[in-house]
């Protein structure tokens, strides 16, 4: 029975050298929704746990599971990393907010942090980026390149957060262009590139020149480049996949935010918070605006400052929804609440 | 290019992968075989044709390449099937559940790199004609592909020696094997075709329609292609109605979307599955057209007695 | 050479009991070949894989969490397939049985009462049932094949239940994300502790005890098996082929049901837009690995729960890809379905070429 002891040799030698490390190293887990290779949304979480790697190098050890499934799953998934000595746990999708909250009851010691949620414990923290500044500028340069006056919105699931940045992008499309029109298709998936590419192609069939996403492959992109249309990059930097179709990109740079939390955390300051970032924090970050005329680039760079500088407010009223009732003042602006819960268009998306 | 153009192809883009899989497993079936991999197969044919042609930067070899994966994992099938007799169905089902896994696995290094992409022909005058140009003269190689090939399983199958024999071992293996024909050997070859088409069909997603590595790419397709040859009747130029029907209420649901009518997109996404099931229900409530070209043998293992 | 099979006389008992081992240590065998070829040391990853989730109460617990909705749908699919019907639309039976046992709790918050769950259970089973029967219905009233049907009824119900969740029955005080209010005392299933592990654990055990023995000692059992060999057989025996259609999708249609709802009140706690992980497919899975046996399904979804931990553990402490878990259930299969050959057949090689039946 060598095999026998062999095998518990080694598993002996390992919960050894897990404990060892332990004592010494900050170990960070990080829960992924999709694969660390989609190009989108997860990619750039990793991206900002291996910045996290390389800023503090042996003080920390990062592990992570990715592809694991919203729901039942994903509590087993984040309840072992918090048994196995992880001291910071991202959790990075909206469905695992209540398996986070759940897991964090029982681990108090743990130090957990949820993106895109909105419950927060004492020892949860919750953050999000302010996409929706990115989405503002982007309607902009849709509305000044375009010209048909159509883009086309491939988005993924009816959540406040791409309600949001629906509503964003075609408040500055209008800012530019009142008739702006903008067409969306639901895909009812956040990855589906087939269909994604089919709706690209819808748009282009039904006259839009601009192609914008929130969904997580980078197959719209491509296959604008294909059709010679103009798009913008989600979630991460696509140009590979358009040289000369991306625009810009809006990148989700987490790298800084998730630098500061373990940071709290080796200084023993670490409490829970509610993040909620945009440009002027760097959380969300655009790409070189390219591939449009000068005016254009220069028009993005002034809105993009006026946004850092809080001077510009994507949700300024005045704001009329479908039915065209005025829902936000002249002179007020949507506070983060009502941001938050977004479930209403405004006045020129068509469709619901 | 006026807004029906497009629309006619993207639909014909959207059909096309259907329409390949489908005439593949049109054979397989006619030989008395179901092989329920063609899920599977398409997406090992993905994956291997999108490598290949990343590695190697030509795009027959990656073409050739998902071809070869399809057959490969057929032939896996047919070992399993022929060889040692196990439950077609239960194989066909694991065949896919394994290519999936592995498809991933082997993928994975290349997921989010932009492949080479197989582009459309030009003939000068002809792709210009308005209207009609780039539908009938600006496609991709691979779509006139698709459609010789239902034509020729269809001579294959009713006009040829080889159509008659595989109809034969489809519909009575014992009468076949009694005549002096290796039903095993006839169906080892009827599986290796229904492989590479679905490898074929495959390589069209991941080198034509979006052309990338994504893992669970094939996104249900290879099990409306299996539908389809039971909505076509076992009678190969109905497959091309088939597919070309399953692409228009896809595409269309998109379409309806994109102009603004107000109807959930949860019924329009469901909407190409209930198509399917009702076509499939018109097609099979019809007992005597259904019998008629139903191959006798389908799913039943051949054992020869010596 | 020449590999023939030669038909036993009998069926090979030893096989019968030999072969669900055998293709479960060439899986752990060729598993350890894909690791040591992937870069990892491969008895620690097996290690991770197959022995890790055993070694502590936390995840032997996990392990019946995960194994319950299996083996309740595994062991549904098992008899189908025993009467040669081809269920493999599990999953979409799963997703209404969650959806309708989610009808109370989500209409009618407040109402706390023991009835409130024994009414979610049936309610789910009969969900599953009735998404099943339809698929009976279409196969029996008009001869539609069962197997593409059920298939495409996963896609329809998955985006019933969508529209459900992210339309009347979200929860009003969740942003408008797509999830219904999170389910309270009598709506859910109690648990053993404060783990996750709940009563459908034995729920699940009491399922497959009573299919042993309608299997084993009744009536049904018998005429399932007829049917299952031969449909003409069966018919002799004046069974009925359309009635064993209706029972087969019911009862597996049911059991999925129950597995979906059991889900939603147990480890999810609410209704979601996706509760299930492909359990449905995995099902099948794991009826084939039980040789279509329920005790054996038992055990093969135990494994399988397994399988899924130990690529958890693995992903977290060596970094292997959770594909591989994937490509482990599918080798699996495979070679299971290679050994039954063996309780059928024997297998001969022979090495001179006999002309037999040469294609012309």
């Amino acid at each position: 029975m060598s095999l026998l002891r062999k095998t518990i040799a080694v598993a002996a030698a390992i919960s050894m050298s897990t404990m060892a490390m332990a004592a010494e190293k900050l170990k960070i887990g990080f829960v992924y929704v999709g694969d660390t290779g989609d190009g989108g949304w997860t990619f750039q979480h990793d991206a900002g746990r291996k910045a996290l790697e390389a800023k503090f190098g042996d003080k920390v050890e990062t592990i992570f599971v990715e592809s694991v499934a919203e729901g039942p799953d994903s509590e087993r998934v984040i309840t072992r990393m918090a048994r196995n000595g992880v001291g910071l746990i991202f959790t990075t999708s909206f469905g695992y907010m209540d398996p986070t909250i759940k897991v964090a009851a029982k681990f108090p010691d743990v130090k957990f942090e949820h993106a895109t949620g909105y419950k927060q414990s004492d020892n949860v923290s919750v953050y999000s980026a302010r996409f929706y500044e990115g989405r503002y500028i982007i309607g902009q340069i849709a509305a000044k390149e375009s010209k048909t006056g159509i883009a086309g919105y491939v988005a993924s699931v009816p959540i406040p957060e791409v309600v949001r940045g629906i509503n964003a992008f075609l408040l500055g499309a209008q800012s530019v262009n009142p008739d702006f029109q903008v067409k969306v298709i639901w895909v009812n998936s956040w990855y589906d590139p087939g269909k994604e590419a089919d709706a690209v192609k819808v748009f282009a069939a039904q006259g839009a020149d601009i192609i914008t996403q929130h969904t997580d492959s980078t197959a719209p992109m491509q296959i604008a480049e294909e059709l010679g249309l103009k798009a913008f990059g989600q979630a991460s930097d696509m140009a590979k996949f358009g040289p000369t179709a991306q625009l810009t990109a809006i990148v989700d740079d987490w790298a800084p935010y998730y630098i500061e939390r373990t940071q709290a955390v080796l200084d023993g300051t670490w409490a829970s918070t509610n993040t909620w970032d945009g440009i002027k924090q760097g959380m969300v970050h655009m790409t070189e605006f390219k591939n449009m005329a000068a005016d254009t680039a220069a028009m993005a760079v002034a809105t993009k400052e006026a946004i850092r500088s809080g001077e510009l407010l994507p949700f300024a009223g005045p704001i009329y929804n479908q039915a065209g009732e005025l829902v936000v003042k002249e002179g007020e602006s949507l506070d983060d609440g009502a941001l938050a819960g977004m479930d209403w268009y405004v006045k020129g998306v068509e469709g619901n | 290019m006026t807004g029906f153009e497009a629309a006619v192809l993207t639909i014909i883009t959207a059909s096309t992968p259907l329409l390949m899989a489908a005439i593949g497993e049109l054979v397989v079936e006619r030989s008395g075989v179901l092989n329920l991999g063609v899920e599977g197969m398409m997406v090992m044919g993905a994956v291997c044709g999108f490598l290949a042609s990343y590695y190697t930067g030509s795009l027959i070899l990656g073409i050739l390449a998902s071809m070869m994966a399809g057959v490969l994992m057929s032939l896996l099938f047919g070992l399993l099937t022929q060889t040692f007799v196990t439950n077609q169905m239960a194989t066909g089902l694991a065949l896919t559940i394994l290519c999936l896994g592995l498809s991933g696995l082997i993928g994975e290094p290349l997921t989010g790199e932009p492949g080479l992409k197989l582009s459309a022909i030009s003939i000068p005058y002809l792709t210009d004609i308005p209207y009609v140009g780039k539908i009938l003269f600006g496609q991709d190689i691979l779509v006139y592909v698709s459609i010789a090939l239902v034509f020729a399983v269809q001579y294959m199958l009713f006009k040829s020696r080889m159509g008659l024999i595989i109809r034969a071992v489809g519909d009575s293996h014992s009468s076949a094997h009694a005549l002096g024909y290796s039903v095993i050997k006839v169906r080892y070859y009827c599986i290796m075709f229904g492989g590479a088409c679905a490898g074929l069909a495959g390589g069209y997603l991941s080198l034509v329609y979006t052309p990338q590595w994504i893992e669970d790419m094939t996104a249900g397709r290879g099990w409306i292609a299996l539908a389809l040859v039971v909505f076509a009747t076992w009678m190969p130029r109905r497959i091309l109605l088939g597919a070309y029907l399953f692409g228009t209420v896809w595409i269309m649901g998109l379409y309806v979307q994109g102009a603004g009518i107000a109807i959930p997109s949860q019924v329009l996404s469901a909407l190409p599955y209930v198509v399917t099931i009702v076509a499939l229900v018109i097609i099979s409530r019809n007992a005597t057209l259904t019998k008629l070209n139903t191959p006798t043998c389908l799913g039943q293992s051949f054992v020869p007695d010596r | 050479m020449k590999i023939i099979l030669e038909k036993r006389a009998q069926q090979s008992k030893i096989m019968a009991y030999a072969s669900p081992v055998l293709a479960i240590g060439l899986t752990v065998i060729l598993g350890g070949i894909i690791f040591a070829l992937a870069g990892y040391d491969p008895q620690t990853a097996l290690y991770y894989y197959f022995v890790e989730p055993l070694t502590n109460f936390w995840s032997i617990e996990e392990v019946i969490v995960k194994a319950t909705p299996l083996i309740l749908i595994g062991a549904g699919l098992a008899i189908c397939f025993s009467a040669n019907i081809w269920n493999i639309g599990a999953e979409g039976q799963l997703t209404m049985g969650a959806l309708v046992g989610s009808f109370i709790p989500v209409m009618f918050t407040d109402w706390q009462s023991p009835l409130v769950l024994l009414l979610m259970l049936v309610m789910g089973a009969m969900g599953g049932a009735a998404w099943a029967g339809l698929v009976a219905f279409l196969k029996n009233k008009f001869n539609v094949n069962e197997i593409l049907t059920s298939l495409m009824l996963v896609y329809v119900a998955q985006y019933i239940l969508d529209w459900f969740v992210r339309g009347p029955w979200r929860d009003p005080n969740g942003y408008n994300f797509p999830k219904s209010v999170s389910f309270e005392g009598w709506q859910l299933l109690p648990t053993y502790g404060d783990g996750r592990m709940h009563i459908g654990a034995l729920i699940a055990l009491i399922v497959v005890v009573l299919l042993t023995i309608m299997m084993t000692r009744s009536l049904k059992g018998f005429e399932i098996r007829a049917i299952g060999n031969s449909r003409r057989a069966g018919a002799f025996a004046g069974f009925s082929y359309k009635g064993m259609t209706w029972f087969c999708f019911l009862l597996s249609g049911a059991l999925a049901g129950l597995a979906g709802i059991m889900e939603v009140a147990g480890p999810a706690g609410q209704l979601l837009p996706s509760i299930s992980p492909g359990y449905g497919f995995t099902a099948i899975i794991v009826a084939f690995l039980g040789r279509l046996n329920p005790m054996g399904v038992l055990l093969a979804g135990i494994l399988l729960a397994i399988s899924y931990l130990g690529g958890d553990g693995a992903q977290m402490e060596l970094g292997v890809s959770v594909k591989t878990a994937q490509v482990f259930q599918g080798m699996l299969l495979f070679l299971i379905l290679t050994f039954d050959t063996l309780i059928r057949y024997k297998v001969k090689i022979i090495r001179s070429q006999t002309a037999e039946g040469e294609l012309t």
